[in-house]
């Protein structure tokens, strides 16, 4: 399907005419300048041949290799989202178990939530000052809210009965919080921690055509101003490939600790 | 002296939706000597699982007490085992670490070889031996995970073990082979046990004495039935002890009529509401005057 789809992509673009055929007539009005079009699959995997089987080359602050960029790509990502969820596992297990602190929370968390992470940017740069730690704020605003909610519908759905089954060992909070909620609450706050890193993906390249500088979103942006529709594309399949690789390894971490009741 | 275990005028009321009160049961008072077995037998409604949840500590009375080896109960416990009719197992851990996450919390300072070794003695013990005890409790039958349960309660040791309706959700052959586990682990341990049952033959099996509770609301354990017939048992010998049927027919008897007019009797003030207690036993002479009471004499016909 995927070979059938790539031939019909081939073909459907039409051949640049050889700048020979043209009349000098046209050539001087600039007809016989090669258009930009969208560039058929045999280039665009001649490109990615070309870009990986070299990296990680560094030649300027234009000209980085697209491992170099994926690589800063991840490294924002990963950071903003791992703050998120040391803020949001330990803060939803608060909501979770209190009634109280679920109300009290609530509204302000429903307010919060459906704020385009895009929208802090703004915010983000003035207050913070600095893009780098901005493009990570980012990620961590709008990898929090999945992981927080998960987490806090988890704790609050344990069953009552294994609660019991800890009251009747004489378990403390602590250690009924680790033993018997966590895991019991653990395959839903994995599927919010697997929603949020998809988001997080996602919101990160909007957030480096903003900032700009390195990382993959600024890449796409970069080769749309040099109007290499190539490597464009090719970087767009990168972003997917990407994006599929961290979602299978929370894919991973999801069948490892879920259960059957 | 008070026995073992002293339920004191224990009342239970809950709103009842329409600004008033319910009376789930009232003045409950009785006791259980240590290593008794006792069985409450009651209908739907009365109180029972209300009863148990209180002395499970898991449940607040509205008044009265529990007292057992002379401390107030209050709040969970691991002296007070508790085996839930639906097993509540953690179905993330195997059988063996469901076991072993009980004994380790009874005796926090044992190695972990030593916790594993008794939690897989007490597995044994109720025929779960091999491979089985490495399987997640999804990978079990019913039964099998209701052995699980057992053997987690009995591993740790408790004073008393309570046990709510624990073979409600088995089939009648599964639940045979249990009851005859229970009825060994329990014979090596000389545990005392409280547990709940819809079923008489089940309760005359395994029972020193059975409880007996009228209709709810305002639900009292009426009446204290001697098991008189001599263990060892057996589930295809008890029935050919004369006594069985004589019992088996007074507790049919108090649950299909007397359980409904005797219920929402209000107990007199200021007098410590006991059960009844009943000896129903053919192989004694007639000459006890307790037994020539008509309510007994009617079903010894």
């Amino acid at each position: 399907m995927l070979l059938v789809g790539l031939l019909v992509w081939e073909a459907a673009i039409p051949a640049q005419k050889a700048v020979e055929e043209l009349t000098e007539y046209e050539r001087l009005t600039g007809a016989g300048a090669a258009k930009a079009g969208v560039p058929p699959p045999s280039q665009v995997i001649a490109k990615a041949w070309e870009q990986l089987s070299n990296p990680f080359y560094d030649a300027g602050p234009n000209d980085k290799g697209i491992g170099i960029q994926i690589g800063y790509s991840i490294y924002r990502v990963l950071t903003g989202y791992f703050l998120a969820a040391l803020v949001a596992i330990p803060f939803g297990f608060l909501i979770g178990m209190s009634q109280v602190a679920y109300k009290a929370f609530n509204p302000f968390i429903q307010v919060l939530r459906p704020i385009s992470p895009l929208a802090w940017m703004p915010l983000a740069l003035f207050v913070i000052g600095d893009s780098e730690a901005s493009a990570i704020f980012v990620i961590f605003i709008c990898s929090i809210w999945p992981m927080l909610i998960n987490t806090a519908f988890g704790v609050a759905g344990v069953r009552e009965d294994w609660i019991n089954v800890a009251r009747t060992h004489e378990l403390g909070p602590v250690k009924t919080a680790f033993t018997v909620i966590l895991p019991a609450a653990a395959p839903t706050i994995v599927t919010g921690m697997r929603i949020s890193i998809g988001i997080a993906w996602l919101v990160i390249v909007a957030a480096e055509m903003l900032v700009g500088g390195t990382g993959i979103g600024y890449y796409v942006w970069n080769e749309w101003n040099n109007l290499d529709l190539t490597s464009v594309v090719f970087s767009i399949l990168m972003i997917g490939v990407v994006g599929m690789t961290l979602d299978a390894m929370f894919g991973f971490l999801q069948r490892r600790i879920s259960y059957v009741e | 002296m008070k026995p073992y275990l002293s339920i004191e005028n224990l009342t239970q009321r809950f709103p009842d939706g329409a600004g008033g009160e319910l009376t789930v049961f009232e003045d409950a008072s009785f006791g259980v000597e240590k290593g008794e077995f006792v069985v409450i037998l009651g209908h739907s409604g009365c109180g029972k699982s209300t009863i148990m949840n209180i002395l499970a500590g898991l449940a607040e009375p509205t008044s009265g007490g529990v007292i057992m080896d002379g401390v107030e109960v209050k709040g969970p416990s691991l002296d007070r085992g508790v085996v839930f009719q639906n097993y509540s197992l953690l179905p993330w851990l195997t059988t063996l670490k469901n076991v072993t996450f009980g004994v380790a919390a009874r005796y926090p300072d044992w190695s972990k070889a030593k916790v594993e070794e008794h939690a897989t003695k007490f597995l044994a013990m109720v025929g779960l031996e091999g491979d089985v005890i490495y399987r997640k409790p999804s990978q079990l039958s019913g039964g099998m995970r209701q052995r699980v349960s057992i053997a987690r309660a009995f591993a740790n040791h408790p004073k008393l073990l309570l046990l709510d309706e624990p073979f409600g959700a088995l089939d009648a052959l599964t639940r045979g082979t249990i009851q005859d586990e229970l009825l060994k682990i329990w014979g090596q341990m000389e545990q005392t046990v409280f547990m709940i049952t819809h079923d008489i033959d089940e309760a005359i099996l395994l029972a020193d004495r059975i409880l007996l509770m009228t209709n709810g609301p305002q639900a009292c354990v009426a009446e204290s039935v001697e098991i008189t017939i001599p263990r060892p048992r057996n589930r295809t010998e008890i029935v050919e002890h004369p006594n069985y049927y004589a019992i088996r027919n007074h507790l049919v008897q108090f649950l299909g009529k007397r359980s409904k007019e005797l219920s929402g009797r209000t107990a007199v003030a200021g007098e410590i509401n006991r059960p009844e207690t009943v000896r129903i036993d053919k192989t004694e002479p007639q000459d006890d005057p307790e037994d020539t009471r008509p309510a007994l004499v009617a079903v010894s016909n």
